[in-house]
């Protein structure tokens, strides 16, 4: 009794997480024109075509430089404030611990609209900067935590053991800290790729001509054009999500840190 | 400082805070020698190793090294070696590579480090496990591999915080036997913490015997086993039934006792060990409350009007029942004089 219920709810579960997906998958394999499930024949064309829209290739290069390039600058950030943080008594530190996890308490929408209306228009900024920013910006706080995790697991006995054999404190980090927390950094980055590709609100205030993330594009296509492309596009996305998770699970044991 | 202190300690007072954790600690190491910090848990071992080490800044007082004050510098220039409690070891490198740590950052040439290296490996006999990482071994190796560490870079002192702590017993005699026979091998100087009598006694040429900050007394093993200065001494070394002395009496919770000789004037105490109590003679009686048999011997505790007494007798006499009330006395030529109570 107690067995069968629990298999349902697990039942259920995976329903509802890999339902979606499924549904994605079966509509960009459809032969019909619009977008629909259970697909009306099956091909191919529709995943075709999503590499040739030419706004799909330059918001997708668009994301990804905000998601590689934000995240390589939070983390530039976030490792030595997670560093500090976590082994000295900094006199604001339990303050800046709260700070640097609020944003993930903050809507992104609120985040978006504050750094258009008090960022964009007042210093006329550029977009992409802003929007650089701003992904840089949501992620840090996933790179301190990630990263933070990290260095408490690290005993700081062993930078000390360093230090008496004659490393300088930086020496020390960069000797025996980083190699040592590599994979809490790597999980970080992957964290804040995924966070910053995926990252709609935000991008939806900071977007213009020429300047948008590949979520936006794909919102926007669907407001004028209802084919399957679309879905297309999600599936591969999809799938590159979990291609990158399965190699960081296989090599990292990425779910230690998640 | 005399002229025969390598490593002197004046006035060192360290403070977390308002709370003093070392107070006016005064200590003259001659070169070679080997020192045990002995003291219960809190007493402030550690903090005094890692002021040494350079890990702490002092609030107050000088440390001088081999004719160098070096109160002020930076704990990767001092050249003391320190293995921690917890061995610290590098866990993405080998031991190999453990122990070339810091022979690599002094520029030495591949060929020079290579040689101390396999040498200090195999003074440690892990010769075979060069190639492992620190994971792969047991904690007796890992402390091994923490030694050879530390002892490839000659240091002028070297400081054990706890070495053999995380030891079973059967190890633990062996790795003091290997810390002795290296120190002897080298003539490094050391300073070990523990708060294992045993051990300190067993292994150093001087022990500090140290309580809340403060150094209680030093001495040579025999010197503190024998003549503990105070009651705390005493009672850390295994005089189980320590008394003040008040007007050439005892004093004791059932009020002042006189002995049958003459009790020394200048004591401020007077402590026996459970092995000077004569059982079954004297002037003093007692209920037995327990018994315990220890091998040898069979120790009783009793209650008395002089408070609890502990005593202890061959196991092969016959055995008293609890309850039995039994004659006992303190002979003053059991006893050990204390300079101060308290
Ligand atoms: N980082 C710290 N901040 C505040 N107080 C501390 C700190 N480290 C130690 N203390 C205090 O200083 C005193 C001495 O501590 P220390 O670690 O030197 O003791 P110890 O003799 O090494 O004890 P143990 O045998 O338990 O290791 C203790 O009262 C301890 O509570
Ligand atoms: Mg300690």
């Amino acid at each position: 009794m107690n067995r069968t219920l629990s298999t349902l709810i697990l039942a259920a579960l995976l329903v509802f997480l890999i339902g979606p997906f499924l549904i994605i998958v079966g509509a960009s394999l459809s032969a019909g024109d619009t977008l629909a499930f259970p697909p009306q024949g099956l091909s191919l064309k529709w995943i075709a075509k999503v590499f040739t829209v030419e706004s799909f290739r330059d918001s997708f290069i668009m994301s990804m430089i905000l998601a590689v390039g934000g995240t390589f600058v939070a983390l530039l950030l976030g490792v030595p404030a997670a560093y500090a943080l976590s082994r000295y008594k900094l006199p604001f530190g339990e303050i800046v611990n709260t700070i640097v996890t609020l944003p993930i308490i903050v809507p992104g929408i609120i985040v978006g609209l504050a750094l258009l209306r008090y960022l964009v228009v007042p210093f006329s900024f550029s977009i992409g900067v802003a929007l650089f920013l701003a992904h840089t910006a949501l992620v840090l706080p996933y790179t301190v935590r990630v990263v933070s995790s990290s260095f408490n697991n690290l005993r700081s006995d062993m930078e000390e053991a360093a230090v008496l054999l004659g490393a300088t404190r930086l020496g020390a980090f960069f000797k025996v800290v980083l190699p040592n927390i590599q994979s809490g950094i790597l999980a970080a980055f992957i964290l804040g790729f995924v966070t910053s590709f995926n990252q709609v609100p935000v991008s939806l205030f900071l977007s213009g001509p020429g300047v948008r993330t590949l979520p936006i594009d794909m919102l926007s296509y669907m407001e004028t054009t209802y084919d399957p492309s679309v879905a297309a596009l999600s599936a591969l996305l999809a799938l590159m999500s979990i291609g990158i998770v399965f190699l960081a699970e296989r090599f990292l044991g990425f779910s230690r840190y998640v | 400082m005399s002229d025969r202190a390598f490593l002197s300690l004046e006035n060192l007072t360290l403070s977390y805070g308002n709370s003093i954790a070392v107070d006016k600690f005064n200590l003259d190491i001659r070169k070679g020698e080997l020192v045990a910090f002995l003291g219960p848990s809190g007493c402030g071992k550690t903090t005094t190793m890692r002021s040494i080490a350079g890990l702490l800044t002092p609030t107050a007082g000088r440390i001088t090294l081999d004719g160098t004050d070096i109160t002020r510098v930076s704990a990767n220039k001092r050249n003391v070696g320190l293995v921690f409690q917890s061995y610290a070891l590098f866990p993405h490198l080998t031991v190999y590579e453990n122990v070339a740590f810091g022979l690599r950052l002094k520029r030495m040439s591949d060929a020079d480090i290579d040689a101390r290296v396999t040498a200090g490996i195999k003074s440690v006999g892990l010769s075979a496990l060069s190639g492992r990482k620190p994971t792969e071994l047991s904690g007796g190796q890992q402390q091994r591999v923490a030694l050879a560490r530390s002892m490839v870079m000659e240091p002028k002192v070297l400081l054990l915080d706890e070495p053999l702590s995380n030891l079973d017993a059967r190890l633990r005699v062996e790795m003091r036997a290997e810390l002795q026979r290296v120190q002897k091998e080298t003539g490094v100087t050391m300073i070990f913490v523990t708060h294992d009598q045993a051990e300190a006694l067993s292994l150093a040429d001087r022990i500090v015997v140290m309580r809340e900050g403060l150094i209680e007394q030093v001495g040579t093993p025999e010197e503190i086993y024998n003549n503990p200065a105070s009651s705390f001494v005493a009672d850390f070394v295994g005089f189980e039934n320590v008394f003040a002395l008040r007007g050439g009496k005892l004093a004791t919770p059932g009020g002042a006792v006189a002995l049958a000789e003459a009790l020394p004037g200048d004591a401020a105490g007077l402590a026996w060990r459970p092995s000077g109590v004569a059982l079954e003679t004297g002037p003093f009686k007692g209920t037995v409350k327990s018994v315990s048999f220890t091998g040898n011997l069979r120790e009783y505790l009793l209650e008395t009007p002089l408070g609890p007494i502990t005593a202890e007798v061959g196991a092969a006499l016959p055995v008293h029942a609890l309850g039995a009330e039994l004659a006992f006395d303190l002979p003053l030529k059991a006893a050990a004089p204390l300079q101060r109570f308290a």
